[in-house]
C-alpha cells in the first residue's frame, strides 16, 4: 500500500522552471538594471539582462548643443566618476583642436581624477559590502568619500556634478588651502584600505562567497571587448595611463595591480575586488608625487568663446574607473559637433552577464553583478 | 475639521498623524545621479534615521513614502505607476531632483525622458536641485512631515464615530 | 604596425573589398564595400591579431546621402586600434552582415545601431531594439526623426506649442 502511494507522488510531483523578474527596481541591481531570471529551484538557468530604462538621450543632445554645452551632459554619463568623464571628452575636443593644455592645468588634472578614482572605488567598496550584507561596509565607505566630496565641493561648488574639466584645462583655479586640504586626507587615509581589507576583503565569509564565482578569463574578456579592471582582473597587465599615456602620466611613477587567482579562480570576483583595492594605494602614490609640485601659470589655454574645430573625427580614450571610456566625435567645422557617440565600458560589463551566471545559485548572481560595477547611467546613456 | 467631529477624533487626529509623521518608511527607489546623494543622505554624515525614515524597505506593500530620485524615462513610467498603486494608503510622493520635477537639463530634445513624475502620480513636495544637496532632502523631508501633522486622519478603523460631511 | 600597414595588406588581400582610405584628421579610417566587411574582420581577427572589436557605431550624412556603419577593432598586440567605415544607402533597405560570429560584443552594439539608426543586421541571433521600448516608432538619431507627441497616453514634450494640456494622468 505505501509503496503504491510513493509512486503516485512521485508522478505527481513535477519540478518546473520558474521565471523570475529581477525588476528595474530592487534593492541590489545598483540602479535601474532588469534582469529576467530562469531557475530551476535555487539554480540558475538563464540570466538575461535588459537595459534602456535610463535611456535620456545623451548623444542628441550632443548634436544639438555647443561643444562647450556638451560637458555638463557628460558628466551625467557615469555620475560616479564625473571628473573622469568629462577629462575624457575635453582631451577628445583638444586633440580634434590641436591646443595644448598649460602645465598648471594637466597636474591639477591628473590629481582631481586620480582622487575621483578613489571616490568611484570606494564607492563599489561600500557597496559590494551592503549586497553581501556587510552594512558596515557601506558607512565606512560613504565617510571617506564625504570627505573627498568636501575637498571637490572647495574646488568647484559642487557634490556629485562638477561640470569643472572644460576644453582647454579647468574651469577654477585650486588655492593652497585646498592642497592643504588633499594632504591632510591622504594622510588620513593611507592607512584605511588596509583596516578596509582586514573587515571585508581578507573576512572568509566574503572570501567564500565571491571565490570561483563569475570567472571571466582572458579569452571572454577579448571576445566580448571588456577593458579596465576586467582586463586587470584576468591576469592581463594593461592600463591605458601606461600603455598611451595621455597628460602627464608619463611623468608619474606607479604600478598596475592585476588578479593572481589567489583565493580561487584566476578572474573571480574576489581578483575584481582584489584589484580595485589596489589601485586605490597606486593613486594615492600618484597623487603624492605631484602636489608638492604643481607649476605657477594658466589653468586654462586661450580657446576664446565658440569652439569650431576643423573639420576631421578622433576617437580618443582615457581609463575611468570602470573601463576605457571612448568618444568618437565627427566634427563638420561648425560649432555643433555632427555625432558624439561615447563607448561606455559597462555597456559590455553587463552583456556578459549571460554567460557568466549559468548553473550557479541566485546568491551567486547578486555576487557577479556587484562584481561588475556597473553604472546605469553609463550603460543606457 | 468637519462638521461631524469632537475633541475625541481631533486629538485622535493628532496621535495618529504625529505616529505617521515620525515614521516614514521610504521605499528604495533610486534611478540615477539623486539617487546617490539620497544614499548619502542616509548614511552616516546627514543621518535621516533620526527623523524615524531611517528603515528603507524594499517592497512597496511595506513603504508609505516614495522618493522619485532620478530621471525618470517613458519606459520606466509604466512601472512606476505600478509600484505607486502597489504601496497602501496613506501614501505620499517626493519629487527629488530637476529630472523627476519637470525633466531637468533632458528637457529640450528628449523623446525618452517624462517631462515631470506629476505626469504619471501625484506628487506632494517637489525638490529642486541637480542633484540636490542632502540638506535640501531633509528640509523636503520635514516640509513634508508638517504636511501631514495638519491633515485630516483618513476614517480609518475608527471611521463609525465619524460623520460623513 | 601602422596605420598605412594595415591599409596596404587589406588592400592586397580584399583589392575589391576595400575602397580607399579617408584621410581625416587626426584619426584616418578606411573604406569598405559592405558585402565583404564580414571577411575583412575575419581576417583582421585570425591573420593579424585584432582580438577584440571596441565599437560599432552608426552615423547619419543625410548630405551624402548615406547611413554609415563604422567599425572599431583593436589589436592588443599591436596597442592600435583601426577605423572602418562602411556606407550604406540611406532608406529602409540599409543592410549589412553581422559580426556577432566574430566578436560578441558585437551582438549589443548591433542591437543599438539598428535602434537608433534603422541599419538591418542581418544574421543577428537577437535582432530587437535595445535601449527604446518594443513598441517605439522612427529611428531617433537619424537626422530628420521628429519627437512623437503621445507615446502610450503620456504627453512627450515639455509643452505643446498650441497650448494643449501636458498636466494629468495622476490622481
Amino acid at each position: 500500500m505505501q509503496m503504491d502511494s510513493t509512486e503516485n507522488l512521485k508522478e505527481t510531483l513535477r519540478t518546473d522552471e520558474l521565471l523570475l523578474n529581477m525588476g528595474p527596481q530592487h534593492p541590489s541591481t545598483h540602479g535601474v538594471l532588469r534582469v529576467v531570471v530562469t531557475t530551476d529551484g535555487e539554480i540558475v538557468k538563464e540570466a538575461k539582462p535588459e537595459i534602456g530604462y535610463l535611456h535620456r538621450c545623451f548623444e542628441k543632445h550632443a548634436e544639438n548643443s555647443d561643444y562647450i554645452a556638451v560637458s555638463p551632459y557628460v558628466d551625467r554619463l557615469d555620475y560616479l566618476a564625473s571628473m573622469n568623464n568629462s577629462m575624457g571628452y575635453a582631451i577628445a575636443v583638444e586633440s580634434l583642436l590641436g591646443i595644448e593644455v598649460p602645465r598648471r592645468a594637466e597636474y591639477i588634472r591628473v590629481i582631481i581624477s586620480e582622487l575621483q578614482r578613489i571616490a568611484s572605488h570606494l564607492m563599489s567598496y561600500g557597496t559590494y559590502g551592503l549586497d553581501m550584507g556587510a552594512f558596515t561596509a557601506f558607512m565606512y565607505g560613504f565617510r571617506d568619500r564625504e570627505m573627498i566630496l568636501d575637498i571637490f565641493e572647495m574646488i568647484s561648488g559642487a557634490r556629485l556634478l562638477y561640470n569643472y574639466m572644460w576644453i582647454g584645462g579647468t574651469y577654477r583655479d585650486i588655492t593652497p588651502e585646498i592642497v592643504q586640504k588633499i594632504k591632510d586626507f591622504l594622510v588620513y587615509f593611507k592607512p584605511k584600505v588596509e583596516e578596509y581589507n582586514n573587515l571585508v576583503t581578507y573576512n572568509q565569509i566574503f572570501v567564500e562567497r565571491t571565490r570561483n564565482i563569475g570567472v571571466i578569463d582572458l579569452k571572454t574578456c577579448h571576445t566580448y571587448g571588456l577593458t579596465g579592471v576586467m582586463l586587470r582582473g584576468a591576469g592581463l597587465k594593461w592600463d591605458l595611463r601606461k600603455e598611451h599615456p595621455y597628460s602627464i602620466y608619463k611623468e608619474v611613477e606607479f604600478d598596475v595591480p592585476v588578479g593572481t587567482g589567489q583565493m580561487g579562480t584566476l578572474g573571480d570576483c574576489w581578483d575584481r575586488h582584489i584589484v580595485r583595492m589596489n589601485e586605490m594605494i597606486q593613486s594615492i602614490r600618484i597623487i603624492e608625487q605631484l602636489i608638492d609640485g604643481i607649476p605657477e601659470g594658466p589653468h586654462r589655454a586661450k580657446v576664446g568663446k565658440v569652439i569650431k574645430p576643423p573639420a576631421g573625427e578622433v576617437y580618443s580614450r582615457t581609463e575611468c574607473p570602470r573601463g576605457e571610456l571612448g568618444f568618437y566625435i565627427i566634427s563638420d567645422s561648425t560649432g555643433k559637433p555632427a555625432r558624439v557617440r561615447c563607448k561606455s565600458p559597462c555597456f559590455m560589463n553587463i552583456a556578459t552577464l549571460n554567460d557568466l551566471s549559468q548553473g550557479v545559485m541566485v546568491a551567486d548572481l547578486i555576487a557577479t553583478i556587484g562584481s561588475l560595477d556597473i553604472v546605469l547611467g553609463e550603460v543606457d546613456r | 475639521m468637519g462638521p461631524g467631529d469632537n475633541v475625541v477624533m481631533t486629538t485622535m487626529d493628532d496621535v495618529l498623524n504625529w505616529g505617521r509623521s515620525n515614521s516614514l518608511w521610504p521605499l528604495t527607489f533610486g534611478l540615477a545621479c539623486c539617487a546617490i546623494e539620497m544614499m548619502a543622505t542616509g548614511a552616516a554624515d546627514y543621518d535621516l534615521e533620526r527623523f524615524g525614515c531611517g528603515v528603507f524597505r524594499a517592497t512597496p506593500r511595506q513603504a508609505d513614502l516614495m522618493i522619485v530620485a532620478g530621471t525618470v524615462t517613458l519606459k520606466m513610467a509604466s512601472r512606476i505607476r505600478m509600484l505607486y498603486e502597489q504601496m497602501p494608503d496613506p501614501k505620499w510622493v517626493i519629487s527629488m531632483g530637476s529630472c523627476s520635477n519637470k525633466g531637468g537639463p533632458y528637457w529640450q530634445e528628449g523623446y525618452h525622458v517624462l517631462k515631470g513624475v506629476d505626469r504619471v502620480v501625484p506628487v506632494d513636495i517637489y525638490v529642486p536641485g541637480c542633484p540636490p544637496r542632502p540638506e535640501t532632502l531633509i528640509e523636503a523631508i520635514m516640509m513634508l512631515q508638517k504636511k501631514i501633522r495638519v491633515q485630516e486622519a483618513a476614517l480609518g478603523p475608527l471611521g463609525f464615530m465619524r460623520k460623513k460631511a | 604596425m601602422t596605420f598605412d600597414d594595415i591599409f596596404s595588406k587589406l588592400s592586397v588581400k580584399f583589392p575589391k573589398g576595400v575602397l580607399g582610405k579617408e584621410e581625416t584628421k587626426p584619426d584616418a579610417s578606411i573604406k569598405i564595400e559592405p558585402s565583404a566587411i564580414h571577411e575583412v574582420l575575419k581576417y583582421m581577427r585570425d591573420e593579424l591579431n585584432f582580438e577584440t572589436l571596441h565599437m560599432v557605431s552608426g552615423v547619419d550624412y543625410p548630405a551624402l546621402p548615406a547611413l554609415c556603419v563604422v567599425y572599431h577593432p583593436g589589436s592588443y598586440h599591436h596597442k592600435m586600434i583601426v577605423s572602418l567605415k562602411v556606407y550604406l544607402p540611406r532608406t529602409d533597405e540599409a543592410k549589412v552582415t553581422s559580426v556577432t560570429d566574430l566578436y560578441k560584443a558585437a551582438n549589443w552594439h548591433e542591437r543599438e545601431t539598428y535602434d537608433m539608426f534603422g541599419i538591418q543586421f542581418l544574421n543577428h541571433p537577437d535582432h530587437r531594439r535595445i535601449l527604446c521600448p518594443e513598441d517605439w516608432k522612427g529611428f531617433p538619431l537619424r537626422k530628420d526623426y521628429v519627437t512623437p507627441d503621445y507615446y502610450n497616453g503620456m504627453p512627450v514634450p515639455l509643452y505643446f506649442e498650441d497650448g494643449a494640456p501636458t498636466e494629468g494622468g495622476a490622481h
